[in-house]
């Protein structure tokens, strides 16, 4: 499982991506995308300045 | 766009354009790269600076000021109100700016130096050989591409993935981020002379809301507070409910959100073939969150390292040094100072807070340094601020006393 985006929420800050201790998710253009090292710690749900991420239950 | 250059440098905010510019001048062939379609947009930033500061590196230009301010104003909790002059806000006041315009300006500046650029083009990897940056990987309109340089400068702002990349760990814990979210507001009645900062933990924890004048009845109002005290309650709720007591009528023509860096100095920004300028290196302050100055002036520290370093044929992380110990010798001493006030005034209840507002009440602080102001709040509140009392060493307390002209 990876943590999800809510495009529709997210600000494509990127402040999640600097917090990422596994390197997983990526800024760009206008998106965030996540890739499989996820580990689900939910640190980028924590800091995001909107609630865009969320790691599934 | 060619197969190699003598520097490419990722990202074009004020740090990657004065980077590219300076080394662009200094006779280099440049390639700096976007990732977004515009350059500046957007800006994620409040957008205040130190004119003085500036004027050393642009030329003021109307086209990117949105208002100039006298100086500011900052709000303890139970509304206590400490003023300071312009030069003792340190890099933060003077000149409001129009960030889209003032990061295209610094771009074009870099341009005409004579170095390419190219937006909507992402790095996604580097070229490592033998233990050196070579290049990047990149992705322009979905094509990929393999481009070559003696260095690489990453300038790829508080997502930065260039150090990491090298090797380099720039991860940030979430005590070390400030996570913002502002409004540009408009039909509202502010005041145009100030910046106002408003502290609390109610109202913004471990953090701070700002109320900048843009001009034109404008304001960027916004809000940052410190990564561990976000999940709760986030950014954005905490500006809607400031917003809806301060300005009801007041209309939101524009909101962005942002992280900034404020984990003080990283162990290392330099590697055989790279350097890291501007957020990416983390220079910017841990207290009040600002970095637009600190990154133009960092970046051209590194426009004329990479030159010196390609004229010596010695991209080396031995002699790229000159970089890292050049910044750290004035900006780094800064930062560092900032990182012990902040872990100070993060600790501080409200009450706390109230009690250094009220010590300064009414007196107007003219034409003061950052430190002079410190030393003042020290001066009256010894108990509280006793852990401060190391960044004054080394400073003569003769220069502090001049720096600080009381106005009662």
């Amino acid at each position: 499982m990876t943590v999800e985006v809510n495009r529709f929420k997210c600000g494509y800050c990127g402040a999640c991506v600097s917090v990422c201790p596994s390197g997983a998710l990526e800024l760009i253009e206008t998106w965030i995308e996540v890739d499989k090292t996820c580990t689900d710690c939910g640190i980028c749900a924590g800091i995001c300045p909107v609630g865009a991420l969320e790691v599934p239950e | 766009m060619k197969d190699r250059y003598d520097v490419i440098v990722v990202g074009a905010g004020p740090a990657g354009s004065m980077t590219a510019k300076t080394a662009a001048n200094e006779g280099l062939d440049v390639l700096l790269i976007e990732k977004r379609q515009q350059i500046g947009d957007p800006v994620r930033c409040a957008e205040g600076v130190n004119k003085e500061y500036l004027k050393e590196f642009i030329q003021p230009d109307p086209a990117w000021i949105s208002a100039e301010v006298k100086g500011s104003k900052i709000y303890a909790p139970d509304g206590a109100m400490v003023e300071m002059g312009e030069e003792l806000s340190g890099s933060e006041v003077g000149y409001v700016l129009e960030r889209k315009v003032f990061d295209r300006a610094l771009a074009r500046d870099a341009a005409l130096a004579g170095a390419e650029v190219m937006v909507k083009t992402r790095a996604t990897g580097l070229l490592m050989e033998d233990g050196f940056v070579k290049g990047i990987k990149a992705q322009h309109m979905g094509e990929k591409y393999n481009i070559r340089a003696d260095i690489v400068v990453g300038a790829d702002g508080v997502e930065s993935k260039v150090g990491r990349w090298a090797g380099i760990d720039t991860t940030l814990k979430p005590k070390d981020i400030c996570t913002c979210a502002q409004y540009i507001m408009t039909d509202i009645d502010i005041d145009t002379d100030f910046c106002k900062f408003y502290l609390g933990h109610k109202i913004a924890p471990l953090g701070y809301i700002w109320v900048f004048p843009k001009g034109n009845n404008m304001a960027n109002v916004g809000i940052g507070i410190t990564g561990n005290m976000s999940g709760e309650v986030r950014a954005k709720e905490l500006l809607d409910d400031f917003v809806q007591k301060r300005y009801p009528g007041g209309k939101v023509i524009e909101f962005i959100v942002g992280g900034v860096p404020v984990c003080g100095t990283i162990e290392r920004t330099v590697a055989n073939g790279l350097m890291l300028v501007g957020d990416a290196a983390r220079q910017s302050d841990p207290v009040t969150g600002g970095g637009i100055f600190n990154s133009i002036w960092a970046g051209d520290i590194a426009g004329k390292v990479a030159a010196n370093a390609i004229k010596h044929s010695d991209v080396s992380a031995g002699f790229l040094q000159e970089y890292e110990t050049k910044w750290r010798a004035e900006l780094g001493r800064d930062l560092d100072m900032s990182l012990v006030v902040k872990e100070r005034f993060t600790r501080l209840t409200d009450d706390e807070l109230n009690t250094l507002g009220h010590s300064l009440e009414g007196i107007d602080l003219d034409s003061v340094s950052l430190i002079g102001l410190l030393w003042a709040l020290f001066k009256a509140n010894k108990k509280l601020l006793w852990d401060l009392r190391s960044i004054f060493k080394g400073i003569k307390e003769i220069e502090m006393e001049a720096s600080v002209e009381v106005n009662s």
